[in-house]
C-alpha cells in the first residue's frame, strides 16, 4: 500500500514538473521532414530554454504546403524548401522574422544570406542545404554510374529506386532529356509523362518511395536509387558498397529554410527554436545526425579535414555551378501532378 | 426516461461525426470556387482515373473472393472444435489483430523483400531469390492478410450459433457429408457470408498504404489518390468527389449483397 501511495506520488511530482516547464516557457509547434533533425538537440533545447516542443513530420514539399494552407496557426516553424518559401511568401502565408532574436544568424554562409527565394532576406533561415542524385551500389553495376540516363538502362530492370515526389523525378526526367529544371512546357512534360511510364512499364523501377530508400539501399536491396545527398552521406556511412554521384546533366541544389507561418502562436518560442538551431554547436548536432551540408559557418569551422573534403557531402563547386534551384511552379502544379498520376497509376 | 433517450449521445455522435461531414462532402464535390459545377466529376472521366477504379475494384474482388476461399473453411474448422479447444484457436486468430495494421504490413516488407527472411531462406535452400516484394501479388496478399479475420469471424459466429440438429437429422434422412454441407450448413451460413464479404469488400477497395508499402508505390488504389487529392494537391473539390463516387459504389454494392442475405426481411431490410 505504502509503495503503490509513494508510486503517486512520484508520478504526480513528475507530471507537476513537467507541467511547471511547460507553463514557464510555453510550447513551440515545429513541423519538420522526417528524419531530418538530432533528437537530442530537441532536448537540449527543452531542457535550455523550458519551451515544449511539439514535434510533427512530413514526407514532401507539397504534403507540407497543403497543411499549413488549410491553417498556418497550427505551426510556429516550418522548413519549407526554397521554391516552397518562394511559393508561402507570394500567398502571403509567412511572417517576418525579428532578426534581434535570431543573433546565432550571423553564422550564416554568405552566399545563402539573401537567396533567389527570399531576396531581401525577410522570411527565411537556411537550415541545411544539399543536391539531389544517385546512390548506387558499385557492386551490382557494370560501370560508373555519371548520368541520369542509367535509370532507363534496360540492364537494371527492378533493380532501381524512384522518388515518390513530384517535383524531384519530373526534374530528373527534364534533365535526362536535357531540359531545365523548371521547364514548364506541355511539349516537355509529356515526353517526360511517356519517359516515366516506359521506365515503370519496362520494370525498371522497382519501388517510388522517399525516406525508405536509404535503408533499402543499406540493406542492398536495389542496384540505384534517386536520393537526396544527405540520405546518401548517411548510407554510405552504412555500407561500403555505396557510391553517390550528382549526374553530368546536372541535378537540383535546394535549401531548406526556417520559416514562421502566418500567424503563428507562439511567434516568439518559434524565433528562439531558429536561434538555437543555428547555433554552431547545435548545427553540428544536427550535421552529424542527418549528413546534409550545414550552411552555419561555426559548424563548418568545427568539422576535420577528412569530412570537409567529402564531396557527398561538400559538393564541390563545379557540381553545384551544373545545379540548378527548383522555381515555383505556382498553379502548374495541378499539371505535374496530373502527369504524376499518370506515371503512378500506369500498368 | 423513454428508452430511445438512451441513444441520444450516439445520435449526435452521429450528427456531427457522419451526417454533417457527409454535407460537406456533397458541398465541396458539387462547387469549384464556390460556382456550383459537375467539372469535378466530369475531370473523373479522364482515363487514368477510371483506370485508378477499376484496378482497386479488380483488386478487392479478388481480396474478398481469396478471404472466403481460405476464411470459409477456416471458419467452419473452428465451428466444429469443441468448446475448451475452440478457443484457443479463437485467440490465436485474434492475437494478430491486437497489432495495429501497419506494424504487420511492415513486419512483412522486412520478411518479403530481395534481402529479406523469406528470400534468404530460398537461397539457402537453393531455390534462389525470388521477387516477391514490390509487385500486384505482393499487394494482394497484404490485404488477404489483412483482412481474412473480418471474413472468418462473421462466418464462424453463424456457424457456431446455427443449430447441430439440423445436420444430424439430414444425415439420419441419407445425406452424404457434401450434401448436408451443400444443402444445409451452407444456406445457413449465408448471412454470415454476407457480412463477410462486405467486411472485407469494402475496406479493401478504400484501402491505402498498404499498396503503397508492399507495392512500393507503383500501384496506386482509390484510397491512395483521394488520399494524394487531400494531402499533395490540396483539391478539396476533386476529392470530395471522388469520396462521393466511392461512397455510391459502397452503397450500391451494399444493395446489391443485401439481395444475398436470406435474413433480410427479418432485420428490417433498409433496401
Amino acid at each position: 500500500m505504502r509503495l503503490r501511495v509513494s508510486a503517486i506520488l512520484i508520478i504526480a511530482v513528475i507530471m507537476l514538473g513537467a507541467a511547471s516547464a511547460a507553463l514557464a516557457g510555453g510550447e513551440v509547434n515545429v513541423y519538420n521532414w522526417e528524419d531530418y533533425i538530432s533528437e537530442d538537440a530537441l532536448a537540449l533545447f527543452e531542457e535550455e530554454t523550458g519551451i515544449t516542443v511539439n514535434y510533427m513530420r512530413f514526407t514532401t514539399n507539397e504534403d507540407m504546403l497543403v497543411q499549413v494552407r488549410a491553417d498556418p496557426t497550427n505551426y510556429d516553424v516550418i522548413f519549407p524548401s526554397d521554391y516552397i518559401i518562394e511559393r508561402l511568401v507570394s500567398e502571403d502565408l509567412l511572417e517576418e522574422l525579428n532578426w534581434e532574436n535570431i543573433p546565432n544568424m550571423s553564422y550564416t554562409l554568405d552566399w545563402l544570406r539573401n537567396p533567389s527565394y527570399d531576396p531581401e532576406g525577410r522570411f527565411s533561415a537556411p537550415y541545411m542545404w544539399g543536391t539531389v542524385g544517385i546512390l548506387y551500389n558499385t557492386t551490382m553495376v557494370s560501370e560508373p554510374i555519371d548520368s541520369w540516363a542509367a535509370m532507363w538502362d534496360a540492364q537494371y530492370k527492378n533493380n532501381v529506386f524512384m522518388m515518390d515526389s513530384i517535383r524531384d523525378t519530373i526534374g530528373v526526367t527534364l534533365k535526362m532529356l536535357g531540359y531545365s529544371m523548371n521547364e514548364r512546357g506541355q511539349e516537355a512534360l509529356d515526353a517526360v509523362k511517356d519517359k516515366l511510364i516506359e521506365q515503370k512499364r519496362t520494370g525498371i523501377v522497382k519501388a517510388y518511395q522517399v525516406d525508405e530508400t536509404k535503408d533499402k539501399m543499406i540493406a542492398g536491396e536495389a542496384a540505384m536509387g534517386v536520393v537526396w545527398s544527405g540520405d546518401a552521406a548517411y548510407a554510405m556511412g552504412y555500407n561500403e558498397d555505396l557510391a553517390y554521384v550528382v549526374p553530368k546533366e546536372g541535378s537540383n541544389v535546394w535549401v531548406d529554410g526556417m520559416c514562421v507561418p502566418k500567424g503563428a502562436r507562439n511567434k516568439g518560442n518559434a524565433e528562439a527554436f531558429i536561434d538555437f538551431m543555428c547555433r554552431p554547436d547545435v548545427a553540428l548536432m544536427n550535421f552529424e545526425e542527418i549528413w546534409y551540408c550545414t550552411p552555419n559557418a561555426g559548424a563548418i569551422a568545427l568539422l576535420d579535414e577528412e569530412t570537409l573534403g567529402d564531396e557527398t557531402v561538400f559538393p564541390p563547386q563545379d557540381v553545384v555551378d551544373r545545379c540548378e534551384f527548383f522555381q515555383d511552379i505556382a498553379s502548374d502544379i495541378t499539371r505535374f501532378n496530373r502527369i504524376w498520376l499518370a506515371v503512378k497509376s500506369a500498368r | 426516461m423513454k428508452r430511445s433517450s438512451f441513444a441520444a449521445p450516439y445520435g449526435i455522435w452521429m450528427l456531427v461525426f457522419t451526417i454533417v461531414p457527409v454535407f460537406i462532402i456533397v458541398y465541396y464535390a458539387f462547387t469549384m470556387g464556390g460556382a456550383v459545377t459537375l467539372d469535378n466529376f466530369r475531370l473523373f472521366l479522364e482515363p487514368e482515373f477510371i483506370g485508378i477504379l477499376t484496378f482497386s475494384l479488380w483488386l478487392a474482388f479478388l481480396c474478398t473472393l481469396l478471404c472466403l476461399l481460405f476464411g470459409y473453411p477456416c471458419a467452419l474448422f473452428l465451428a466444429n472444435r469443441d468448446m475448451r479447444r475452440a478457443t484457443l484457436f479463437v485467440v490465436l486468430f485474434v492475437i494478430p489483430m491486437w497489432m495495429n495494421f501497419l506494424l504487420r504490413t511492415y513486419a512483412w516488407m522486412t520478411l518479403l523483400e530481395d534481402t529479406g527472411l523469406i528470400n534468404r531462406f530460398l537461397e539457402w535452400i537453393g531455390v534462389g531469390r525470388r521477387r516477391l516484394m514490390y509487385t500486384e501479388n505482393a499487394v494482394l496478399f497484404g490485404l488477404v492478410y489483412n483482412f481474412l479475420p473480418f471474413m472468418i469471424f462473421p462466418i464462424y459466429s453463424v456457424l457456431v450459433r446455427s443449430d447441430r440438429n439440423l445436420e444430424e437429422a439430414a444425415q439420419d434422412l441419407g445425406a452424404n457429408a457434401w450434401l448436408v454441407f451443400l444443402r444445409v450448413t451452407l444456406p445457413l451460413s449465408l448471412p454470415g457470408v454476407v457480412s463477410g464479404v462486405s467486411m472485407v469488400f469494402m475496406p479493401a477497395v478504400t484501402t491505402f498504404v498498404i499498396p503503397r508499402l508492399l507495392g512500393g508505390g507503383s500501384f496506386m488504389m482509390f484510397g491512395d489518390l483521394i488520399e494524394n487529392q487531400f494531402l499533395t494537391t490540396g483539391d478539396w473539390n476533386f476529392g470530395s468527389a471522388l469520396s462521393l463516387i466511392m461512397m455510391a459504389l459502397i452503397f450500391i454494392s451494399l444493395g446489391i449483397l443485401h439481395r444475398f442475405n436470406p435474413d433480410a426481411e427479418s432485420n428490417g431490410a433498409v433496401w
